[in-house]
């Protein structure tokens, strides 16, 4: 509250400053725009920004982070009768300080004896620590806004360069927006890296590289059964291969022959009916095609295999007879077929772009030599945009490895190290899924063991994108 | 030719084609390989071709020239039908290549093409080897039943464009690697390579350097020999310097054609003169 109505008033003040800044530019050139270096409204707002903006991020820094100060300091000591608690305790004691010292509710926890002394001294001391944080930030803020104001305004005169000091303002905050966005990506890989480490602590990187066994389930309770998991990811990395290998074989040939029909076949009026419906089934959220696939092609593809297996049944071939008989509905192959589905779009719009990025003279030289439509397309067009289409297809695995909910709804929970694509099987993204929902510990090998899954995840799509990248990249120097 | 056995003509085209024996070339006037009739081509609304009529003599250099989008290379692309790629393009005339008219309901454009060899404005050769390029035309056509038949034509090809000696070596290597003039020459070699009768050259040397261009021109003159070159030009002095014959368009229109010579010093049009001359174009 105090925050927002001093930020109110800095706006003011701001407002203020750019009246005063322009008012002097003004001033100094004797009423004449022309006789100024920048226009005058640039004066006002160099002033304004001077005057406002440190201010202004040293009150944001202070709403931010001033909680924690208060924490930090009120924590610096604690007394005996606290220190005599376990650290839990400690916790929930200093939290019910800040509580009360802010007027909430405190935990249901009651102090009692030395205890609830130690408890009301120390909530009098959150209140003076709160009063002497929050006022010397204002105070500073204020300092801040009026020294500002003082230093910038007495520069401008007619010769002051105001816009480019404006424009220089401007590309600051345009670089902190990039930065931004860099420094999360890092802050992201970072924490996977950090909690990734923690669980190599208590699992061995080989063991979970290259161990066969997944069973995570560690129990909550030290005297429960199977109180120790096993973390070997080969049975993912093989269900997640096979699922990803199952897409493209659905997702490259139709989605590469929907490319070369659009980009060389299709009639104007038919691509511009056919590229924005393929575009549509692009925008499908990941979630519909789920349940798509479990509701619908699951069931499907269920009854078509134990039908399959009942015509079968008691021929040569009862064992797989059956076998099928006994499909489920979530398997391999139905997530697969549905990711393949997913990604047609992807491919196609891909390949379809880099088809188009074929000059047009090598097309009119394949013509000109007496060749038909499809030797130009494959004898031509296709070789010269192969480098292309295998960064596509090599995107198209990046997302299908990282690909979440079809294969949570389809495609099963349970590791097994299968190569039969009607087996249920499990991928690593599905494991990571079911390792951080709900309420989990955070200390535990078993939810840790799902960032050693999400770095892994992490470093073969960044590998894939990366080789991709580099390949369309060459393969567009090739022609520009 | 008499229209009435036109369908005649062209199911006998190739073996007419194979009737004429390279390098028989002695020219003389009466000679067309060419006869156009009341061209006029359309893109979509737009004319831009009205009433060509014209003769392309056999074994000579024939030079289109004119001002940009003047019709000189729309025309060049009715010979073989190029502008077929195009979809709203419309030709309207009739053009016989030895009394068979290109535009016939019966003419394959492929078959067409394989005998009229067109070689484009910015060297095109395709992401493939060298000997790949030249052996590309003769291995779709099936003119090669054995590796080596294959390797003599691409041989013969890549000597016949001048461009054997600069690459006898490196035959396996991209053809994109080679430099702009030599990419022209090979270009010109595919387009040898699966024995046309006619080569239409779309200003070929409009990328080149100076001395890149002395050497296609060079090549074209030796050229003359065998095929029907026509080729569309910017520069007056390579028409002048190449061809046996000019052709002068301008705005759609064919002004004047006649022997080069003839063009050059003496035009009967004033329009031919003022470009000739430099005074407009």
């Amino acid at each position: 509250m105090l925050t927002w109505l001093s930020l109110l008033f800095l706006a003011l003040f701001s407002g203020a400053a750019f009246m005063a800044g322009r008012g002097r530019a003004l001033k100094s050139s004797g009423g004449s725009k022309a006789k100024l270096h920048s226009l005058p409204n640039y004066y006002g707002l160099y002033a304004a920004l001077w005057a406002g903006a440190p201010a202004a991020l040293l009150l944001l820094l202070g709403a931010a982070f001033g909680g924690r100060v208060e924490d930090a300091m009120l924590q610096a000591q604690r007394p005996a009768v606290v220190q005599a608690l376990t650290p839990d305790r400690q916790d929930v004691f200093f939290s019910d300080v800040s509580a009360v010292a802010v007027g909430q509710a405190p935990s249901e926890v009651t102090y009692d004896g030395p205890l609830k002394a130690a408890f009301d001294a120390k909530v009098a001391e959150a209140k003076r620590i709160d009063g002497i944080v929050s006022y010397s930030v204002l105070g500073l803020a204020g300092l801040l806004a009026l020294a500002g104001f003082l230093l910038a305004t007495p520069r401008i005169n007619t010769e002051f360069r105001a816009r480019n000091r404006v424009e220089g303002w401007i590309s600051g905050v345009l670089i902190a927006c990039s930065v931004a966005a860099v420094l999360t990506t890092l802050g992201i890989v970072m924490s996977l890296i950090y909690e990734s480490w923690r669980f190599f602590e208590s699992v061995s990187p080989l063991s979970f590289l290259f161990g066969t066994e997944w069973a995570p389930q560690i129990a909550m309770r030290a005297d429960q059964v199977a109180s120790s998991g096993a973390f070997g990811a080969v049975p993912l990395f093989a269900g997640t291969f096979l699922v990803m290998l199952i897409a493209m074989l659905v997702a490259a040939p139709i989605g590469l022959y929907s490319a070369i029909y659009l980009s060389e076949y299709a009639g104007r009026g038919l691509r511009a009916v056919i590229k924005p419906l393929l575009e549509v089934l692009a925008g499908v959220p990941t979630v519909v095609y789920g349940f798509f696939a479990a509701l619908t092609v699951g069931p499907l593809f269920r009854a078509f295999f134990n039908g399959v297996g009942e015509q079968m049944a008691g021929g040569p071939l009862d064992g797989i007879a059956q076998y099928l008989m006994q499909v489920q509905n979530q398997m391999a192959l139905v997530a697969g077929v549905v990711m393949g589905i997913m990604l047609i779009p992807f491919v196609s719009s891909l390949s379809d772009d880099i088809i188009n990025s074929v000059p047009q003279s090598l097309r009119d030289g394949s013509y000109a030599m007496g060749a038909t439509k499809s030797e130009t397309v494959k004898k031509v067009v296709l070789p010269a945009a192969l480098p292309g289409i295998m960064a596509a297809m090599l995107l198209a695995v990046s997302r299908a490895v990282g690909e979440t909910m079809i294969v949570t709804m389809a495609a099963g929970l349970q590791a097994k190290l299968t190569a039969n694509p009607l087996d249920t099987v499990t991928t690593v993204t599905v494991q990571i899924v079911t390792l951080l929902t709900g309420d989990q510990e955070f200390d535990s090998p078993k939810t840790l063991s799902a960032f050693g899954l999400g770095l892994t995840l992490f470093v073969v799509t960044l590998g894939l994108n990366i080789i991709a990248l580099r390949i369309v990249q060459k393969y567009r120097e090739q022609y520009d | 030719m008499p229209t009435e056995n036109r369908d005649d003509t062209i199911a006998h085209a190739p073996a007419l084609a194979a009737a004429i024996p390279a390098g028989h070339g002695h020219v003389t006037t009466g000679e067309f390989k060419i006869r156009a009739r009341d061209v006029n081509v359309f893109y979509g609304e737009k004319q831009a071709l009205f009433d060509v009529s014209l003769d392309v003599p056999a074994k000579s250099v024939t030079a289109f020239i004119g001002p940009s989008g003047c019709g000189k290379s729309t025309f060049l692309r009715c010979i073989n039908r190029m502008n077929d790629t195009i979809p709203s393009a419309r030709v309207v005339g009739s053009i016989e290549i030895d009394g068979a008219d290109v535009n016939a309901k019966t003419v394959d454009p492929v078959v067409l093409r394989s005998r009229v060899g067109m070689v484009f404005q910015k060297p095109n050769p395709f992401p493939k080897t060298i000997f790949e390029n030249v052996a590309y035309g003769p291995k779709i056509h099936g003119l090669a039943s054995r590796k080596d038949e294959l390797e003599a034509i691409v041989e013969s090809s890549l000597k016949k464009a001048g461009l054997w000696n600069e690459v006898s070596d490196r035959l396996h290597q991209p053809g994109t690697g080679l430099s702009g003039g030599q990419q022209q020459r090979l270009v010109i070699a595919r387009a040898i390579a699966v024995s046309p009768e006619v080569i239409l050259m779309d200003e070929p040397c409009s990328a080149l350097d100076p001395i890149a261009t002395a050497k296609i021109e060079e090549l074209i003159d030796e050229l003359r020999s065998q095929y029907c070159i026509v080729i569309v030009t910017h520069s007056m002095a390579q028409a002048a310097r190449v061809s046996q014959k000019t052709a002068f368009f301008h705005l759609g229109k064919l002004v004047e054609s006649g022997p080069t010579e003839e063009m050059f010093t003496n035009p009967r049009d004033t329009r031919t003169q003022d470009y000739i001359t430099g005074r407009f174009g």
